[in-house]
């Protein structure tokens, strides 16, 4: 077992694009679940929408640019139309709600009828070319110290990934800051006490789900560009689930706490994959014990037990302050 | 026994399209299944046109195609692995059947990379005439009630615990497969005592109602003692399901199995209506069951203890009632129950590792559209999403069933969001 090797590898892929999208999708869950306490459970259908947006558009012959437009614009509306029946309901509704939506895209997306525009199963490729032609390095070049290397192609999408996760912070931070964000977080402690306050409690609710929401799109956006590929079996529920465990892990309701959690979320997921796979492969009874498939399974296991001792011992995860995790957990 | 290989490829590439969302390494290059439908009589070979085939994968459709003039006709695959095809029945032009009527499925059809499969369906003249309108109806009238009584049995567990601690329990799904692979272990595997199916039901069943019990005692109730508020024990029950689910993965494999007992059973004739006995056998057992509890709930001291903690939990404390067994009491029904609800479901379709969380969301509609909260809601809710679903194939595309109870779920919201039988101070 070559540990540097890795190591090494854990990090690359804990710096790489899609731990950047990862980061944004998390910061956009971040603001619903531990700004405001809403409990979407259907996150990935805001990243399928912004994804598929996009690559309709393109598919269509509209451009890249315009696509993500469209994709971004089709997560607010469907943020309104989640939040319209459910914003007023106890907050197991609007959990309920938005995983079934989610399921509802994901089959309506991959069903014969959708075909014609989607490709059904076998999704659309090849939508992301205009991206990478204003890439400045050879796709094919390879930057790097040692054996610690990345590809032209990897390298732009890194720069462009981690930029928008800049960004996306630094406007979040804004927002969570300003009077408005003071709202959010008044709503997630005393939802009653707010609104006696004369405070619109429906209307920021329904504002926070749909700005998360175009910022989940963005982040569907950037998987389905560093793919170049969508397909509707990439957006199961599972995804949702594990950006709640990057949220709590780095800490709900903290401004670097997405970020955070993504990167370390990644890098424990690659390595100990890495480890599990080549013990698999070298001790001999983990492998009589275990298939190569079987090996790589037990990691997920572990992501379920993690989320739950999470819960249990560290709610306020890596960044947290205690104070600030209050979502009615007193 | 099948070859490792194929499975492993199928596994792997399941874990990929899971976590990394980066399904483009289980796309092969045109991997299909063929075949080419030709009635044999008299030596002579007829073929047979505008038939519907249909493959899926993991109880998810892949694609379908339709029989051309010549018979022939072909699926394009996302990738190699082990899928079902399914040729609908109801499409044979008239005086045309399969062989062997049983045999509509073929499951666990083995698609190696890159290459084309070839699968038969034996056709010959049958002597029954093409189905009627009034059968087919019945038919899914049926199908409706044999789902539907596996939702209620699971989704009045789920709504009684709601009731009385609060909790919207993800991890439900996975007492439902529980309940299914557990069975298995006592009938079908090799490895356990190869029982008969309603014989293995019973440990199964109680094994269910023990890990309630041990859920309620290991997890929730040492939570519910530290003050943890509802959002995180839904939270805490997101990651119970997610570990339980791919314990069961890692354990069982991701292979769609069959219990030995009732496959491939013929049906028998109720007022023209096909029904397969295990059908019949499922509806009966749910609705006696399910009125056992509804006597339990009305008749008993306990059923009324319940009744009263679901209304309010301090003024049942104050009156006498101990709370604690009550709801331990409800953890061990819920248990039971999916676990009775896992074994039905296993025998009408298959035992798969994802099954109860596909079932899940079902239970969800069901429950929120009778009433969340109310066992009797659970139960009407249970059967309505049912017979919806399965009804909903007359006019869409039996793909999107799933999605059609789901949309039930939200237009249910919209219009009544505290269900049926629910009462409005619920939701607010």
């Amino acid at each position: 077992m070559d540990l540097l090797a890795i190591l090494r590898d854990g990090f690359l892929a804990m710096i790489g694009p899609v731990t950047a999208a990862y980061a944004i999708s998390a910061m956009s869950l971040n603001l619903q679940f531990g700004y405001t306490g809403l409990l979407n459970f259907g996150q990935v259908a805001f990243m399928l929408v912004g994804a598929y947006g996009t690559a309709i558009t393109v598919d269509l012959g509209g451009s890249l640019w315009l696509g993500i437009i469209v994709g971004i614009a089709a997560a607010v509306l469907l943020g309104l139309l989640l939040g319209l029946p459910t914003l007023r309901l106890r907050a197991d509704y609007l959990a309920i709600t938005t995983i079934a939506a989610a399921e509802v895209i994901r089959l309506v997306v991959r069903s014969s009828w959708a075909e014609p525009f989607t490709n059904g199963v076998f999704g659309i490729q090849g939508f992301a070319n205009a991206f990478f032609d204003l890439s400045p390095f050879p796709g094919g070049a390879v930057y790097g110290i040692g054996s610690w290397l990345v590809t032209g192609r990897r390298l732009w999408l890194m720069i462009v990934g981690w930029t928008v996760v800049l960004l996306v912070m630094l406007l979040i931070r804004r927002l969570i800051l300003s009077p408005w964000g003071r709202v959010l977080r008044a709503i997630r402690e005393d939802e009653d006490a707010t609104s006696s306050l004369g405070k619109d409690v429906f209307g920021y609710k329904l504002q926070s789900l749909m700005l998360g929401g175009a910022i989940g799109a963005l982040a569907g956006v950037l998987l389905a560009i560093e793919q170049q590929n969508v397909t509707p079996d990439a957006y199961l529920p599972n995804v949702t689930f594990i950006l709640y465990v990057i949220v709590i892990l780095g800490g709900a309701g903290t401004i670097l706490g997405p970020i955070i959690g993504a990167l370390t979320f990644q890098f424990v997921f690659f390595t100990f994959d890495a480890i599990m796979a080549s013990a698999q492969a070298e001790v001999d009874w983990i492998g009589n014990l275990l298939t190569p498939a079987e090996a790589g399974q037990i990691k997920l296991i572990l992501v379920g037990v993690g989320l739950i001792l999470l819960m249990i011992y560290r709610p306020q995860g890596i960044m947290g302050d205690e104070n600030e995790v209050l979502i009615d957990g007193r | 026994m099948r070859a490792p290989f194929p499975r492993l490829i199928r596994l792997a590439s399941l874990v990929v399209l899971l976590l990394l969302a980066f399904p483009a390494a289980a796309l092969g290059e045109g991997e299909t299944i063929r075949g080419s439908l030709q009635v044999r009589a008299d030596g002579e070979q007829t073929p047979v046109e505008g038939v519907r085939l249909i493959v899926t994968l993991a109880g998810d459709e892949v694609g379908t195609a339709t029989s051309d003039a010549d018979g022939d006709w072909e699926i394009p695959l996302p990738g190699p692995g082990l899928y079902d095809v399914e040729l609908d029945q109801s499409t044979l032009p008239e005086g045309v059947a399969l062989t062997d009527p049983d045999r509509s499925i073929l499951t666990d059809v083995e698609v190696l990379e890159g290459r084309a499969k070839s699968v038969l369906f034996p056709l010959g003249e049958s002597s029954i005439s093409s189905i009627s309108t009034y059968e087919r109806i019945g038919t899914l009238f049926v199908a409706g009630l044999k789902l539907g009584a596996v939702i209620a049995l699971s989704a009045v567990g789920l709504s009684l615990v709601f009731a009385v601690t609060g909790l919207v329990n993800f991890a439900h799904g996975e007492m439902v497969t529980l309940g299914a692979v557990l069975a298995y272990l006592f009938h079908t595997s090799s490895a356990g005592p190869e029982w008969p199916l309603f014989v293995a039901a019973v440990p199964a069943i109680a094994l269910g109602a023990g890990f309630g019990w041990a859920q309620d005692r290991g997890l929730w109730r040492p939570l519910r003692k530290s003050g943890m508020g509802l959002i995180s024990m839904m939270v805490v029950s997101i990651g119970l399901a997610f570990a339980l689910r791919h314990a069961i993965l890692v354990i069982f494999s991701g292979q769609r199995r069959l219990y030995r007992d009732f496959t491939g059973q013929g049906p028998v004739d109720i007022l023209g209506i096909p029904v397969v006995p295990k059908h019949l056998v499922t509806i009966i057992v749910a609705i006696v069951v399910l009125g056992g509890i509804g006597l339990f709930l009305q008749k008993t001291k306990m059923g009324t203890a319940l009744r009263a903690v679901s209304d309010d939990v301090d003024l049942s404390e104050s009156s006498g009632i101990n709370v604690d067994r009550v709801v331990t009491l409800t953890w061990i029904l819920a248990g039971g129950l999916a676990a009775l609800g896992g074994v039905f479901f296993g025998s009408n379709e298959a035992i798969q590792w994802d099954m109860g969380f596909r079932l899940l969301l079902l239970i969800f509609a069901a429950v929120v559209l009778g009433g969340l909260g109310t066992a009797y809601g659970a139960m009407l809710g249970g059967f309505m999403v049912g017979i919806a679903v399965e009804m909903s194939t007359l006019i869409f595309p039996s793909e999107l069933k799933a999605a059609v109870g789901l949309i039930l779920l939200i237009l249910m919201l919209l219009v009544r969001p505290q269900g049926i039988l629910g009462s409005r101070e619920r939701v607010g």
